[in-house]
């Protein structure tokens, strides 16, 4: 029962724990995991119960080529973070470059399906059941690119000025985990929406 | 060195003027700060939510009274659920996670403070949102305030057809915001408890206050997400004109409750397991023994925060599913009763030959023992199907969940608030009001919450605005009511208490309970970098091996 702060014995121990950015995003990663897993069970719950056309097999077509284009994006990003970490600066910025541009050929062509699907196919998140999940699901994920890219875009932007060195591997390859899960989460909404719900 | 001769600048303690202090703790990112932002944050709805609730029970008083209109009643309860939960219950529930974890692990900080300030700011913000209909909502409809939809908010009740102006949207937002602030929080937790621990505090040798706010935080990362999912459907089908609860369309208004209650459930546990938490420090300190069956603990911990995701649909029974949906649902909440009693068993056997000490924290834990396996009996009875087809939706049921909340959760809260509040402040409270405020609302509590069974198994459905006379309701409720009085004059007693101690209380010094875990170790209040020097462990308890080196805690474990 003393009035003073107790004195505890100095570290003697061999002491090492995981980096805090990289379990952060392990949590953030989890939080997303299970935001998006609601969207994937109300879509596919709500395949085929539209009142109302169009239906899912009317109107959409597969996007092959942007969903290579996002799916590399992942190998190009790994390989920039490895560079980095190997010192080799110029490899890193070229190769996260190129990861962007492959993210932003993604979004690029959801836009385009999204263009053909309101003015052509008459497609709105108000049309139907099928149109309320299929924007929501995919847009859901679209966001997720986008703030990807606004963040791998920023990390490029201090490249180009030179303040990137080999020391920040650890904080980029924090960011490549984000980029590398909105990756993964592409093959389950590929899954769900092109594959079974049509 | 004398004083006059030298004279201290005006960053000296205590000098500063009052916007300077404020501007102090508005943009702060101790972790102690924030950890008592939360707490007085939590108290502040606690309160507000606790005269909600006193309105509503004199509108039940008696058969047909017309104190509060229809519409009001309606607002209240909404508001009072919403706050209970959201703005009472988590606030505090962080409150003392932030506060503690930092210091149980040796740590200087959470390992994001930045985020940590933001996630405060969030809830608060969510809190201030929500209240803000009682202004804000009326829009352009004219269409009344506060949401009024009760704190499930079930579709179709949330759709613009019969929710029109804003209520509803303040509701929605209000919660998906302060969501945000949880999951931010929560992860926070997470990597504060895996990445800042001392040298020496292995998983195995952490306080088992930090286990089980870890567990928390995993639990609020998978239950408060689903819930932010469903907030985001729920404002497409208002603002965008989607289909998701829109029954016309082909939606399903059973799929909200389903998203509801994955969120809903965990959610109880969420609560409860810093509730657990405090009381897994709290009763082995007053029993001078250190806690039973460690490792059980956790594994306990682990396994009801498992099963927990499980069992949502048990608030469904009454909507109907298929046998099989039933029977899942009815063996999943009755397996979650296992690793309760396990830990049940452990707090009694921890008890159990102690040198136990009824200071006031002490007797709120064993009123929390008590009174937390009624609620798991009545819990039992629920969990059954076909015992909730007769009793869903009456008093029992709000009966039995605020046996849990309120006898469970609030009386640990309770208890953490004594047995920490010598650390938080530096000051003692007082204990004999202590003992006044314990006496009052267990009183209250059981006036309240025991006789709300009975009308509920007399068919009183919950949620009614009011009553016939003569139903065999009426003696009972107007008990009740006086029950909630008793709680309020407790509550009263108990912020009265923390004001006094404070201002003129006695200097409580660093450890006044004599207790084993690091936060005892620092001064009361501890300075803002916590530990001058970061301390090593070797065993659970790092006080108890410095206060007893002839016979360490390490030689046994």
């Amino acid at each position: 029962m003393s009035a003073e702060p107790l004195v505890l014995p100095e570290p003697e121990i061999q002491w090492k724990l995981p980096p805090r950015g990289r379990v952060g995003m392990f949590g953030l990663i989890a939080a997303e995991a299970a935001i998006f897993t609601i969207f994937v069970v109300a879509y596919l719950f709500y395949i085929g119960k539209s009142v109302t056309g169009p239906t899912p097999r009317e109107i959409l077509r597969v996007p092959i080529f942007f969903t290579i284009c996002l799916l590399s994006s992942s190998v190009t990003i790994h390989f920039a973070v490895k560079a980095l970490s190997g010192g080799n600066i110029r490899a890193f910025a070229l190769r996260w470059i190129l990861t962007i541009a492959l993210g932003a050929a993604f979004l690029a062509g959801t836009v385009r399906e999204w263009r053909h699907l309101i003015y052509d196919e008459g497609l709105t998140i108000r049309t139907n059941l099928f149109g309320t999940t299929y924007y929501s699901l995919v847009g859901l994920h679209a966001f997720h690119v986008t703030v990807g890219l606004i963040a791998l875009a920023t990390v490029s932007l201090f490249s180009l000025l030179g303040y990137v060195r080999d020391e920040h591997a650890e904080p980029v390859g924090v960011l490549s985990l984000y980029w590398h899960f909105v990756d993964a989460v592409w093959v389950v909404v590929f899954t769900v929406v092109y594959v079974i719900g049509r | 060195m004398s004083t006059d001769a030298m004279p201290w600048p005006r960053s000296q303690p205590g000098a500063r003027s009052f916007p300077e202090k404020l501007h102090e703790w508005v943009t702060t990112v101790d972790h102690k700060r924030l950890g008592i932002m939360y707490i007085v944050y939590g108290l502040v709805f606690l309160l507000v939510g606790g005269i909600e609730a006193t309105i509503l029970r004199i509108q039940l008083m008696y058969p047909q009274n017309d104190f509060v209109s229809p519409q009001v009643f309606n607002r209240l309860f909404t508001m009072h659920g919403t706050t209970m939960i959201f703005f009472m219950a988590m606030p505090l529930v962080f409150g003392f996670a932030n506060y503690l974890i930092p210091l149980m692990i040796g740590a200087r900080d959470m390992a994001f403070p930045r985020l940590n300030a933001f996630s405060f700011w969030l809830t608060a913000f969510g809190g201030i949102f929500l209240y803000f209909s009682f202004l804000g909502a009326n829009g352009l409809y004219g269409a009344g305030n506060a949401p009024d939809v009760g704190w499930f908010a079930y579709a179709p009740l949330t759709s613009r057809t019969f929710s029109p102006g804003h209520s509803t949207d303040y509701w929605t937002l209000a919660l998906l915001v302060s969501g945000f602030g949880s999951i931010g929080t929560a992860i926070n937790i997470l990597a504060t408890v895996v990445c800042m621990r001392c040298p020496g505090m292995t998983l195995a040798k952490m306080p088992l206050f930090v286990w089980l706010c870890f567990v928390m935080g995993g639990l609020v990362i998978l239950a408060v997400s689903p819930l932010s999912a469903a907030q985001i459907m729920l404002l497409i089908d208002r603002y965008l004109g989607g289909h998701f609860f829109d029954t016309q369309a082909g939606g399903s208004a059973v799929v909200w409750m389903h998203f509801f209650w994955v969120f809903g459930h965990p959610e109880v546990y969420v609560l409860v397991l810093p509730a657990f938490a405090s009381a897994s420090e709290i009763i082995p300190v007053f029993s001078r023994k250190p806690i039973f069956g460690y490792p059980i603990m956790v594994a306990a911990t682990v396994a009801i925060a498992f099963i927990s995701l499980s069992v949502w649909a048990h608030h469904m029974f009454t909507v109907g599913m298929n046998s099989n949906g039933n029977i899942f649902f009815v063996v999943s909440t009755m397996a979650i009763a296992v690793p309760t009693g396990i830990k049940i068993f452990n707090w009694l056997a921890t008890m159990w030959g102690g040198k136990i000490d009824f200071e006031t924290p002490m007797l709120f834990c064993t009123a929390f023992l008590f009174q937390f396996l009624f609620a798991g009996l009545t819990g039992i009875m629920l969990g059954s199907a076909p015992f909730d087809w007769q009793l869903g939706n009456s008093y029992f049921v709000v009966a039995h969940f605020h046996y849990v909340i309120v006898g469970a959760i609030v009386f640990c809260l309770f208890a953490a608030f004594y047995y920490w509040f010598p650390k938080m402040s530096g000051m003692m409270y007082n204990e004999a009001l202590g003992k006044l405020h314990f006496v009052l609302f267990f009183i209250g509590f059981h006036l309240t919450f025991d006789v709300m069974h009975i009308p509920g198994l007399l068919g009183m459905p919950r949620r009614i605005y009011t009553y016939e006379p003569g139903r065999g309701w009426d003696t009972l409720n107007l008990i009740v009511t006086i029950g909630a009085f008793f709680q309020g004059l407790g509550i009263l007693v108990f912020v009265f208490n923390l004001l006094w101690s404070y201002f003129f209380g006695e200097a409580a010094g660093s450890d006044p309970w004599d207790a084993w875990t690091l936060e005892w170790s620092t001064a009361s209040p501890p300075p803002a970098y916590n530990f001058a020097v970061i301390p090593a462990v070797r065993s659970r308890r790092p006080l108890w091996d410095l206060k007893h080196p002839e016979d360490p805690d390490w030689r046994y474990e």
